[in-house]
């Protein structure tokens, strides 16, 4: 019953390379090349399609920091991490939602990646929280502070686009919007 | 505007816009200025997460124009583990055959039911007779009831049943039904004078329905010697028999023929056969004509016509058989001259009444 999926992947250091160097290919890659796995984890234990779209995408971000933060080590392979990785994530899903029956239908091997997920985790909420801050946030602060601290366009930029006079009027505005920012973001439990 | 001043010149410092002097003014400032140090940490940390929001958003849409590339549809097919069709099957109506199959049981132990199939055992009537239902059927078909004398008014409160029973040897073992002692609390054989004799179960089978009593009391001196033999080999089909007991209170005969090796269901341990037999009837002999025991009588089907059951006499023998197990009970001893064969059935009967007996049981409710 247990069939692997098999497909032609791309090799794991071309992909952490690739990543490395910021290559939109190796990404997309990467993501074709072992979505198939996780698919068939997540439909045969009660999962839906969206279901596996939602736990590999989380896996792919968890294995993207890994490798940008220069500590994925190429013992183990990059479809094994990623196995592990959604079947440790969907078995905590599954458990919230009460639909664990104490035992997944396995089709490869896996690593213990708790701590990953633990770290990924810690990360979702502190993102969940800035992303309701900046949804409170309201234009135009939103725009200044993505356009100023994410996008990392200048102030000059800003300034044209939004129409200020001059760019001590834009400061002051940035001011108090990541003010604002900041205490919507710490008022969150 | 102080805190404005502040933020703009971290801003500064972290982002390294600061001239060399600057610099060094502000880090003097951060080393003396714990407050000024703390903001300079918080507002680090807070952009730096600010910033790596910024880069999961844009990860998550890279990924979601990775994946709306991919026919996730037909990819499900493809992964989807294809149980049997059976399984398939019972997936998707499971709750229809559920339902089906619910009513196909109840329909088909509804029929069962009224039509009497389910409950063989509540046609098969063992014939031992409840002596206040007879006394009831009898003042009412407006006979006189010849019971009370009979029974000790001072046991109002048990239940009084009345069966047949057969003398086995001279020194009062008597044969009869498990099922008439079954629940015995005082068993009772009365002869054909109206002589009543305390005796004492010794043996029962409730398998066979086989019971052994012994006649105990001290005013039991004996009968004569057994006029019947007890048949060791089966019976053949459609063998004259006959019985003679106590369906009433008075001793009543009765004859037929063997109708059926096996009893119901095919049972082994009984005959079938044509003798009409009555509640009273249980623990009589089935004797065929030449005097020879082949049973005890026991019960009969309330649904047909004529189907009436016998012990076979080889179990009565073997019940007989075990008793000599016991060391405590002397082993009776049977008979084995038949003085009934060549007579005619009025003095075969003659001889066979003074060791037929009826059996009265006493019960605790």
């Amino acid at each position: 019953m247990n069939k692997e999926y098999k497909t032609s992947a791309p090799t794991d250091s071309e992909i952490v390379f690739g990543i490395l160097n910021n290559s939109e290919s190796a990404i997309k890659r990467l993501y074709v090349a072992y979505f198939p796995m996780v698919l068939q984890l997540i439909i045969n234990n009660n999962g839906t399609p969206d279901d596996a779209k939602d736990i590999y995408q989380e896996a792919i971000i968890v294995l993207y920091n890994k490798i940008k933060k220069g500590d994925f080590e190429l013992s183990s392979k990059l479809k094994t991490f990623l196995y592990s990785v959604c079947r440790r994530l969907w078995l905590k899903r599954l458990s919230q939602m009460n639909r664990y029956g104490g035992d997944l239908k396995d089709f490869q091997d896996f690593l213990p990646v708790e701590e990953e997920v633990e770290d990924q985790d810690e990360r979702n909420i502190q993102f969940s929280k800035m992303q309701s801050a900046l949804g409170m946030l309201g234009e135009p602060c939103r725009t200044i502070i993505e356009d100023f601290y994410i996008k990392n366009r200048s102030m000059q930029e800003i300034c044209e686009s939004f129409g200020y006079t001059n760019a001590d009027n834009a400061k002051t505005q940035k001011y108090k919007c990541l003010q604002r920012l900041k205490k919507l973001f710490f008022q969150q439990k | 505007m102080r805190d404005e001043q502040l933020l703009e010149a971290i801003e500064r410092y972290l982002s390294g816009e600061m001239h060399p002097d600057e610099r060094k003014a502000f880090e003097q400032l951060r080393t003396e200025n714990a407050e000024v140090d703390q903001r300079v940490n918080e507002h680090q940390q807070f952009i730096s997460l600010l910033k790596q929001y910024g880069e999961r958003v844009e990860l998550e849409n890279r990924l979601n124009a990775i994946h709306s590339e991919i026919d996730v549809h037909s990819l499900t097919e493809e992964v989807t583990e294809r149980p049997g069709w059976i399984i398939q099957m019972w997936r998707d109506h499971h709750s229809k055959i559920s339902v089906a199959a619910s009513i196909a049981i109840f329909a088909i132990l509804g029929t069962l039911y009224v039509t009497g199939s389910l409950s063989n055992k509540s046609h098969y009537e063992e014939l031992i007779r409840k002596v206040n239902q007879m006394q009831y059927v009898q003042s009412h078909s407006g006979k006189v009831s010849t019971h009370p004398s009979s029974t000790p008014a001072s046991l109002p409160a048990t239940d009084r049943y009345r069966a047949t029973g057969f003398a086995l040897t001279s020194n009062g073992f008597i044969a009869t039904n498990y099922h008439v002692i079954d629940k015995a609390d005082s068993v009772y054989v009365q002869n054909v004078a109206g002589k009543s004799y305390k005796a004492k179960v010794i043996y029962s089978d409730p398998n066979s329905d086989v019971a052994i009593l012994k006649i105990t009391d001290t005013a039991f001196r004996g009968l004569g010697s057994i006029p019947y033999t007890f048949k060791k080999s089966e019976s053949d089909l459609a063998e004259s028999v006959f019985t003679y007991g106590y369906p009433q209170d008075a001793p009543h005969y009765d004859d037929g023929r063997i109708t059926s090796q096996s009893g119901l269901n095919g049972d082994s341990i009984d005959y079938q056969i044509s003798v009409p037999i009555n509640p009273g009837n249980s623990g009589g002999p089935l004797l065929d004509s030449h005097g020879n025991v082949v049973g005890i009588v026991k019960a009969r089907q309330t649904q047909l016509e004529g189907v009436h059951f016998a012990s076979k006499s080889t179990y009565l023998l073997a019940a007989i058989d075990s008793l000599s197990a016991d060391s405590a009970i002397k082993k009776p001893v049977l008979n084995t001259k038949n003085t009934l064969s060549g007579l005619t059935r009025p003095q075969q009967i003659k001889k066979l009444q003074n060791y037929v007996f009826l059996v009265k049981v006493y019960a605790k409710n």
